[in-house]
């Protein structure tokens, strides 16, 4: 068994380590209000972005023509992966929930004999895949300095993917992340944003035609870059927050198990303590009877 | 009858404005300026760099914007804009720092012409502005 000092000092250790997962867990409790109130206010943009994509494509007279970007390049031989991770780790099964969904994928995909390409953003994705599928990462992005998600790193991530479609680099982009249910339920998401899978947007049915100025396809040739980044932005906003939540539930599992490890050490110290005490009687009590 | 509709201005991060009381909103489109009264027809378009200008019961407001698109719809006008600033609180520093961006990217050899009418027309805008 152990000595009563070593108890002492593992109830002290458990004792701090729960202080740290604690305030962890108020700090994401704090950064996920926030995360989840940027992750509402933006949701009017990608909606209404599209809504009128939605609107552009079910008008457009010449799909042979349309843009590559909604139509695709033809093919499907090359597809680029985009997982989005966080750069942080302890945050329960957050990262690992969205590789194990990227890896079956993968493994789908070459099983299929396609080429596969692999951006990387965030660090934490970016170590876990390195070992399986290190070849094949052409790029890593990380957001360490920002504080926030914000449009213009998603834009950053957007133009690159749209330059490397435009230099043929890939045919089929597909983008992975945590959807945001709730604290506890984040959901890992697969989602095709090149070409844009037109059939799976919510259809607002709308009778009216609309003008364009100028025509359909230059709109639409101008629209769709933005709306890789918009998408691109939304699954960042849902990651923070999915990010967040996560960590919170985990950090707060955390410190509910260092409270009952602290109670089983504190009994088993009060136990041997009071094995020690009653052993020292014995010894006094059969000292003096021995006189 | 009234003669108002309805605007709103988001951009990526937030719903950036939303007014009920306007009589007139002029955008910057692609292809000139372009003012927009109540029952227009459903209109698409982009916007150019270039000045939004509001004008409400509760006061006219400008904003000078880089780029987005306007959808017109049963009288909702939708200004989806990733770069907005309202000139009320746009200020010298910011305004030079703008500029300075966009007359880099302007003597950038290898942009596109289509880039270029763009960048221009944002350095011909900031500089218009004050």
């Amino acid at each position: 068994m152990a000595s009563l000092d070593d108890l002492k000092k593992r109830i002290a250790s458990v004792k701090s380590t729960q202080k740290i997962t604690k305030a962890m867990k108020m700090v994401a409790a704090a950064k996920l209000r926030r995360a989840q109130e940027s992750a509402e206010k933006g949701r009017p943009y990608s909606e209404k972005m599209n809504n009128i994509i939605l609107n552009l494509s079910s008008g457009i007279s010449d799909k042979e023509n349309s843009p590559k970007l909604l139509s695709g390049s033809g093919n499907d031989k090359v597809h680029l992966c985009v997982v989005m991770t966080s750069d942080r780790g302890l945050c329960g099964g957050f990262n690992s929930n969205i590789i194990k969904k990227a890896k079956s994928y993968f493994t789908k995909l070459t099983e299929s004999g396609k080429d596969l390409k692999i951006i990387t953003v965030g660090s934490k994705g970016n170590d876990q895949l390195k070992r399986a599928f290190g070849d094949k990462i052409i790029a890593n992005i990380s957001f360490k300095e920002s504080k926030h998600a914000n449009y213009f790193d998603a834009e950053k991530v957007g133009k690159m993917v749209i330059e490397k479609f435009g230099a043929e680099e890939f045919d089929v982009c597909t983008i992975f992340y945590n959807q945001f249910k709730n604290v506890i339920t984040q959901i890992p998401q697969a989602q095709q944003i090149i070409p844009l899978n037109v059939e799976n947007l919510e259809e607002d049915k709308s009778e009216d035609s609309y003008e364009f100025e100028p025509d359909e396809d230059e709109i639409l040739s101008n629209l769709l870059p933005k709306n890789i980044s918009t998408q691109i932005f939304k699954a960042m906003l849902e990651n923070s927050a999915s990010e967040q939540g996560s960590r919170m539930s985990a950090m707060d599992n955390a410190t509910r198990n260092a409270g009952e490890m602290v109670d089983k050490l504190t009994i088993e110290y009060n136990r041997s303590r009071q094995a020690a005490i009653t052993k020292e009687l014995i010894e006094i009590i059969s000292g003096a009877e021995s006189l | 009858m009234s003669e108002e509709f309805k605007v709103e201005i988001v951009n990526p991060e937030k719903s950036f404005l939303v007014k009920e009381d306007v009589s007139e909103v002029v955008v910057p489109a692609f292809e000139g300026e372009m003012g927009i009264l109540k029952d227009h027809i459903s209109i698409i378009s982009f916007l150019k760099p270039g000045i939004i200008k509001i004008l409400s019961k509760s006061g006219d407001e400008n904003f000078y914007v880089e780029d987005g698109i306007v959808e017109f719809k049963n009288n909702n006008l939708s200004i989806l804009t990733s770069s907005i600033f309202n000139l009320n609180d746009f200020d010298k520093t910011k305004q030079q720092e703008l500029l300075k961006q966009a007359e880099d990217e302007a003597s950038k050899p290898e942009i596109n012409d289509q880039s270029k009418y763009l960048v221009d027309q944002k350095v011909e805008v900031l500089k218009s502005i004050n």
